[in-house]
């Protein structure tokens, strides 16, 4: 949505006479900034017009254009649409002005369209590779890149039928065979940028030398059971106190964002559930209500769809934060108990995910103007007695099971504290968002769905500490629990549907951001079409990446095992992470 | 007092241990190994240890449960294979992964295409088991399977499925999703009655 203000006379234009003009290509919403006014720009609209939370920076390579765009979605942390900025630099030499003065939160997104567009983001602090690595040649996501397995740029391929001959990608295209290293780059004598600080603490110590107190680097991960998958923390000790914490992921990438450009528009659903693969239902809200507002009025979801929606992204909320909660106990060193009672009411909701959609964790339910099927018999009542009898009850257990152990708030309490200011600043979202006294909800920010016809309060604690992160995800399942028994309630009968569901369809040219409050916070899908039946630009606002920003600014002055309890406390999943 | 949320954490640990008990006590031989046991063990009704000891035991497969498809076929009254696939290509085009491959049939004579599948491949390694082409085929010749247990020695020797190897009987579909069977009969009947009632006009 955008901001209800007219963008023709909008105050921002009076504001900036010169260097700010509306975007008028059709379909398009927002500014167009001059690359020289950008910082000056931002800085305006965070301290005069109150957007004061950045949630998305990508670019989007228009190659006919011959331009590059870097495109900013804004908002207000007291709610309401976004403000769409953005700006457009010749393709061959894209540099454009970092925003990570004004807006901390830019920092990674900056990296990451440096990596993978090629966009130079001058007066960045530390533009390096996110993603990738320093041997990955050229940037993927342009779009006259290709891949190692390139068939053809867009799907369905025309070898699949009706000639249909099989083969394998990777027999024509042997592993080893299909590296390309940039110029000037020697595998063998590569060290990554930083770890020489790492390598040299594990150097032995040699009689003639100093003895002194230094600062240590120590690398947790990326294989370590604590750190939640594949990630790996680069962390400076003095002693035992973390001085500077730096992430380090993509790990676990394999470029979705250009598989989604590949794919036709359907064909991104059940790809949307390999993000956060704890919480498919929502990325498949996500994704659908971007290209739903892309179709405008030729497509209605229907009512029930409508509750069948709320219904399965609330259960994947108990769920993802039921899972969050046993992790962290884990990562505390209570080891499994806590995990695996948690499992199991996860494992009662899975049942029904399962016995809806197919499968328990790779939904694929979502269509565009509905939901793929309806309730199968029994499951209805299934639902409601979890929601109106086992979970309230099973929630309770838990709280009492945890809440007032003196360990966990021994641990806890006070522990990886993010500051109401740094969060916003840092765009930081979800429960880390919520915890830090920020009552920001997308659900009821700028409602999306029928999230407005519900009774429910949004989840708000204040010390923004590890504890306050865990008391936060019981709230919001007590929420969510309130939610689906209203829902089930109301639920009507009627189409799941709109229409008959084509295979491949065509989507008016445009862009359109659709975001939903994901369980692990704000998770955005920015779409451009350009009117054919394959996205042009699909990009992932991914809440599990974002959130690491603030991973640095928590940890400092804490001991280095509360690192690995405030990286659970964020709750990521790599897959979303890394994409 | 120091340490009381510790005990009543450990109170809750203790309750559920030894529900595990009272509740093997109460339900005997049937808590396991019997479908009525696992039953039990995923209803909101479980107290004490839900595990479910597979292989031993198998949790219950709803209808809508998905893995890697199969292709239908009809026995013919001479017990022939009518197969159910028109070869339209569909599901090669709907498919996410691009992991299925279609050959078309040709009428020698004429050149012309004929509908039904000369060869029919799909790739289970790279299905992700998506249920789209089940979905979007208009014949209702692919179905998605419950079989889950395809662990092989060697997947670059078994791992592409032939025509051969997809083709299950319609009986086979009707016992697995005896809804889904019905419902989609039920239509197939009605376009026939339909189709005859044209023709005789
Ligand atoms: S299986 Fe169905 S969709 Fe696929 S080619 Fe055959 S008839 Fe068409
Ligand atoms: S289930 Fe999905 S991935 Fe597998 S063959 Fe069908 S369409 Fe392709």
């Amino acid at each position: 949505m955008t901001d209800t203000t007219l963008v023709a006379e909008h105050p921002l234009l009076e504001r900036f006479p010169e260097g700010v003009t509306p975007d008028e290509r059709k379909g398009y919403e927002g500014f167009i900034v001059a690359a020289d006014r950008l910082v000056e720009f931002a800085t305006a609209l965070r301290d005069e017009f109150g957007y004061d939370y950045l949630s998305s920076v990508t670019g989007v390579d228009y190659l006919p254009d011959g331009k590059m765009e870097v495109v900013y979605h804004a908002y207000k942390s007291t709610g309401g649409g976004a403000l769409v900025f953005k700006v457009q630099v010749p393709r061959e030499n894209p540099v454009v002005p970092s925003l990570v003065s004004v807006y901390p939160g830019a920092d990674f997104q900056e990296r990451e369209a440096w990596d993978l567009l090629g966009i130079r983001f001058e007066g960045h602090p530390n533009l390096k590779r996110i993603l990738m690595w320093e041997g990955f040649a050229g940037h993927p996501l342009r779009k006259d890149w290709k891949e190692a397995y390139f068939e053809e740029e867009k799907k369905p391929f025309g070898s699949r039928w009706p000639g249909g001959a099989v083969h394998r990608a990777e027999d024509e295209n042997p592993f080893g065979k299909n590296v390309v290293y940039p110029p000037d780059f020697d595998p063998e004598k590569w060290t990554p940028v930083g770890d020489e600080a790492l390598y040299a603490g594990l150097r032995e110590f040699k009689k003639d030398d100093d003895l002194k107190t230094e600062q240590v680097v120590v690398n947790l991960g990326p294989q370590h059971p604590s750190t939640h998958g594949v990630f790996r923390m680069v962390v400076t000790l003095d002693g035992e106190t973390v001085v500077r914490l730096e992430p380090v992921m993509g790990y676990l990438h394999r470029n979705h964002e250009k598989i989604g450009e590949r794919n036709t528009y359907l064909m991104n659903i059940p790809f949307t559930d390999r993000l956060d693969y704890l919480s498919s239902m929502s990325n498949n809200w996500g994704y659908v209500q971007a290209v739903e507002k892309l179709l405008g009025d030729k497509i209605q979801v229907p009512e029930r769809a409508e509750y069948l929606r709320v219904i399965m992204a609330e259960f994947t909320r108990i769920v993802n934060h039921i899972f969050a909660i046993g992790t962290l106990l884990n990562d505390l060193g209570a080891y499994f108990t806590p995990m695996l009672y948690a499992l199991e009411e996860r494992e009662l909701i899975l049942d029904i995910f399962e016995a809806v959609s197919g499968s328990r964790m790779m939904c694929n339910y979502f269509r565009f103007g509905g939901v793929a099927r309806d309730l199968p018999p029994g499951v209805y009542e299934k639902m409601r007695d979890l929601v109106f009898e086992r979970l309230p009850r099973k929630i309770d257990e838990l709280d009492r099971y945890l809440t007032e152990n003196e360990v966990v708030r021994a641990r806890c309490e006070g522990v990886g504290v993010l500051t109401p200011e740094e969060a916003i600043a840092f765009s930081a979202a979800g429960p880390v968002l919520r915890a830090s006294g920020v009552p920001y909800d997308v659900r009821r920010a700028d409602p999306y769905g029928i999230y407005d016809r519900f009774e429910f309060d949004v989840a708000v604690r204040y010390h923004g500490d590890v504890y306050d992160r865990y008391l936060i995800r019981l709230d919001e399942i007590r929420q969510s629990i309130r939610i689906l028994q209203q829902a089930l309630d109301q639920l009507p009968e009627g189409d799941v549907i709109f229409g008959s569901p084509k295979y491949s369809m065509r989507v008016p040219a445009g862009e359109a951001y659709g975001r939903v409050e994901g369980p692990k916070g704000e998770l955005g899908f920015y779409v451009v079409s350009d009117g054919s039946a394959n996205p042009w630009r699909y990009h992932v606002r991914a809440p599990s990446f974002i959130n690491l920003t603030a991973l640095s600014r928590m940890c400092e002055g804490d001991k280095v095992a509360d690192a690995i309890i405030i990286l659970g406390s964020i709750d990521i999943v790599l897959g979303e992470t890394d994409r | 007092m120091y340490g009381k949320g510790i005990l009543k954490g450990l109170g809750v640990t203790l309750k559920h241990f030894v529900e595990t008990y009272v509740d093997d006590f109460r339900r005997g031989r049937k808590r396991y190994g019997t479908r009525e046991g696992v039953e039990y063990r995923s209803s909101k009704d479980v107290s004490g240890l839900f595990t479910v000891q597979y292989p031993e035991e198998q949790l219950i497969i709803p209808e809508e449960f998905r893995f890697v498809p199969f292709l239908v076929y009809d026995e013919g009254e001479n017990g022939e294979r009518e197969i159910r696939c028109t070869s339209c290509g569909i599901c090669a085009k709907v498919c996410p992964p691009q992991c299925i491959w279609i050959h078309r049939s040709e009428d020698p004579k004429t050149g012309r295409p004929v509908p039904e599948p000369a060869e029919f491949y799909i790739d289970i390694d790279v299905c992700m088991n998506c249920g789209l082409c089940a979905e979007f085929c208009p014949f209702d010749a692919i179905i998605m399977d419950h079989d889950f247990e395809l662990a092989v020695y060697d997947r670059h020797s078994n791992n592409i499925y032939d025509k051969e190897k997809l083709l299950k009987p319609a009986s086979y579909y009707q016992k697995i999703r005896p809804r889904n069977y019905a419902a989609q009969e039920k239509i197939r009947q009605e376009k026939a009655a339909k189709k005859a009632a044209r023709a005789r006009k």
